[in-house]
């Protein structure tokens, strides 16, 4: 069975699943591993790693700022590969790659998707990859089975999103408002999440859901997620690191904010 | 001498808006409601004769068409060669051909009761057309633009302001016109149920590059009227400078199926093709996917877009339309570039035996005329589209004879 499909099995029936975004090779090359196993120790269950590219147009300045400082150290497709295998010497929590389709392409979808499985990877969301364009990596990451998610935001129609749980494995990436990424007031998203997540849920019936995009507590989590099977967090964890780092600790306090996130506390 | 034969038909974009393996929608699903609905409605529109009708009046009044075909005679006396005709986009009203899409984008935002318009621009000359037809319409307009273009076209931002538009100053990435996009997508994305993004040439997802196409055909539809007129005939040659394409698109369009009719699109070389300082997306380019579309790019090795470089703010962009991306590859259009220093040298030549005084994004085609000229005979026609006027680059122009003569 693959590692995201045994998570979702493993889930207790009242928990929510943690998905953690990082950029690799933010804030340097060299952490990004003990970030992901530092992740898994404070309670993530699956990790979204961030393949950076120069023009991501669907982030807000944060997720911008960590792409270009990620570029800056040198980050390359080969260096994510390698990140992933280190990693899974050690560990067997579910990997995601995430990014634009530019480098995908431009490494070889071919190879890219196969060069990925051997390393480790689990899935990929691409979200300048909407349903239309989709046969472009489908075939190949089937092949090296891979899960392509989908997304689908608050103003995707019902039919769209029987389309979306069709078309994906692993789960669906339920974008909780229209924008781009980046921390927002979780009290603002999550009075208009509730009924967004209804709809979801009576038209993905396949796939398990997770909700992301302005989450960045445990109570937001909660809230937001209260009709979903998990929460996904990006951008306050790259808030967190560019506020303590390089400072001596700054990797407990993002392990200890990685853990409330999950428990509270 | 040209006898008019038809090429095969050439029917793009297909229903996926792929031009060949060009183009589609590389959007995030957010927008994809948004790209749907106007599609939809643009369909309906351009077979509307009320929107027809108002749409031409509109470009008839208050735009000022159809522009003038002029004869270039002391050009033409000057290389000696074929006779050279000018497409006047530069008489638009505005100073560009850039309003012919921005009037008939905000038609179309009025009919889908779009209140709030964004806008990207590097010269600002669309986001100048964008602000006047977002003041003729009463509508609330903002325009991004990236810092290092709002000091090379000051003039233009001021004018945006005094026509009542908010210009935002982007600063992420290079400044320039690719930021000023990413800025507009991600307004889009956030606002995307009342907000209306005029595209200010034919890239982005589709239906945009067939949209922005569409408005701009007025220009190459007129020019082959007036050279009738003129000589009885198609010209041998039609030249374009190509920033995103959109004035080359819409004065290549009508001629696209008349074989005889060698059809040339000239890009910013910059400090050189090969120097790395350059915006020759065509002719150093690879496929790749930036802001909605998959066309020619400037990228490194990894997928990451690399930083354009040309004196015209205009031209600056790593990108390209799909179209033309489409276009090389058949071998309809040719495409090549000239260097700055090129285009500056054109701007004198113009300036002088004219009394026209080209922007820095046209002169890039009129440059060209060094190489093509000589290969062309006394009884042929080139006809170039004269894009837009040179006012907003007096700065640039300025410096640069201040540094360099
Ligand atoms: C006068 C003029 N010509 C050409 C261009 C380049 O754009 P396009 O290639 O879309 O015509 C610009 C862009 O700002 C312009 O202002």
């Amino acid at each position: 069975m693959n590692r995201i499909q045994n998570v979702f099995n493993n889930k207790k029936a009242d928990e929510k699943l943690m998905s953690l975004f990082i950029t690799a090779g933010y804030p340097d090359m060299e952490s990004t591993v003990d970030l992901i196993l530092g992740f898994e120790e404070n309670g993530a269950d699956i990790i979204e790693l961030g393949m950076p590219f120069s023009d991501p147009l669907a982030d807000g300045p944060t997720i911008q700022h960590s792409s270009d400082v990620a570029i800056q150290n040198g980050i390359t497709m080969n260096k994510i590969f390698e990140m992933v295998k280190e990693v899974r010497k050690q560990s067997e929590i579910p990997i995601i790659l995430m990014g634009y389709m530019n480098p995908v392409l431009r490494y070889g979808v071919s190879a890219f998707t196969q060069k990925a499985a051997e390393a480790g990877v689990d899935g990929l969301i691409i979200p300048d990859i909407p349903l239309e364009e989709d046969g472009i990596i489908k075939e190949h990451a089937a092949t090296n089975n891979l899960d392509v998610i989908h997304l689908v935001a608050p103003n995707t129609s019902d039919s769209r999103m029987k389309l979306a749980d069709e078309n994906s494995q692993g789960f669906v990436y339920c974008v909780s408002v229209t924008g781009v990424t980046g921390a927002r007031d979780g009290d603002e998203v999550s009075k208009s999440v509730s009924r967004f997540i209804e709809r979801v849920r009576s038209n993905i019936t396949q796939n398990p859901v997770m909700v992301g995009f302005g989450i960045k507590t445990h109570n937001d989590a909660q809230n937001i997620a209260s009709n979903a099977d998990g929460f996904i967090v990006g951008s306050a964890l790259i808030d967190t690191i560019k506020n303590h780092y390089p400072n001596e600790g700054w990797q407990s306090e993002l392990f200890s904010f990685v853990h409330s996130l999950k428990f509270g506390n | 001498m040209n006898t008019q034969t038809k090429t095969a038909t050439y029917n793009f974009p297909d229903e996926r808006g792929y031009y060949g393996q060009f183009g589609g929608k590389f959007v995030p699903e957010i927008l994809i409601p948004a790209i749907q609905e106007l599609e939809a409605e643009f369909n309906k529109a351009k077979v509307d004769p009320e929107f027809n009708a108002e749409l031409a009046e509109l470009l008839d009044e208050y735009v000022g068409r159809p522009t003038k075909l002029t004869f270039a005679n002391r050009l033409t006396e000057h290389y000696g060669k074929a006779k050279i005709y000018l497409k006047r986009e530069d008489l638009c009203h505005t100073g560009a051909h850039k309003i012919n899409n921005a009037i008939g984008q905000v038609l179309l935002a009025r009919r889908m009761g779009k209140k709030r318009i964004i806008a990207e621009t590097g010269a600002g000359q669309h986001g100048v057309a964008t602000a006047t037809a977002c003041a003729k319409f009463g509508l609330e307009c903002i325009v991004y633009m990236g810092e290092e273009d709002m000091v090379r076209q000051k003039l233009n931002v001021d004018r945006m302001r005094l026509l009542g538009a908010e210009v935002r100053n982007v600063t992420s990435g290079s400044k320039t016109l690719k930021d000023a996009t990413n800025e507009a997508i991600r307004d889009w994305v956030t606002n995307v149920d009342t907000t209306f993004y005029i595209i200010g040439s034919v890239v982005g997802p589709h239906p945009y590059p067939m949209m922005v196409r569409h408005f701009h055909e007025v220009i190459g539809n007129e020019a082959k009227e007036q050279i009738q007129h003129y000589e009885g005939r198609n010209p041998d040659y039609l030249l374009a400078c190509v920033g995103g394409g959109s004035n080359a698109i819409g004065f290549f369009y009508p001629f696209i199926e008349d074989e005889a009719v060698k059809i040339i699109g000239i890009e910013a070389a910059g400090f050189g093709v090969d120097s790395g300082k350059t915006a020759a997306t065509m002719s150093k380019g690879t496929p790749g996917i930036l802001h909605g579309s998959l066309s020619y790019l400037l990228q490194s090795d990894e997928g990451q877009i690399e930083l354009a470089h040309s004196i015209s703010a205009g031209l600056d962009y790593p990108g390209v339309g799909p179209e033309h991306a489409h276009l090389k590859d058949l071998g309809r259009v040719q495409y090549h570039a000239v260097t700055d220093e090129e285009a500056m040298d054109a701007v004198k030549l113009l300036s002088k035996t004219e009394g026209i005084i080209p922007a820095l994004e046209t002169a890039h085609a009129f440059a060209w005329l060094e190489d093509l000229m000589p290969e062309t005979s006394e009884d042929e026609i080139v006809m170039i589209n004269l894009s837009g006027r040179g006012d907003k680059d007096m700065g640039t122009i300025s410096d640069y004879i201040r540094d360099n003569d």
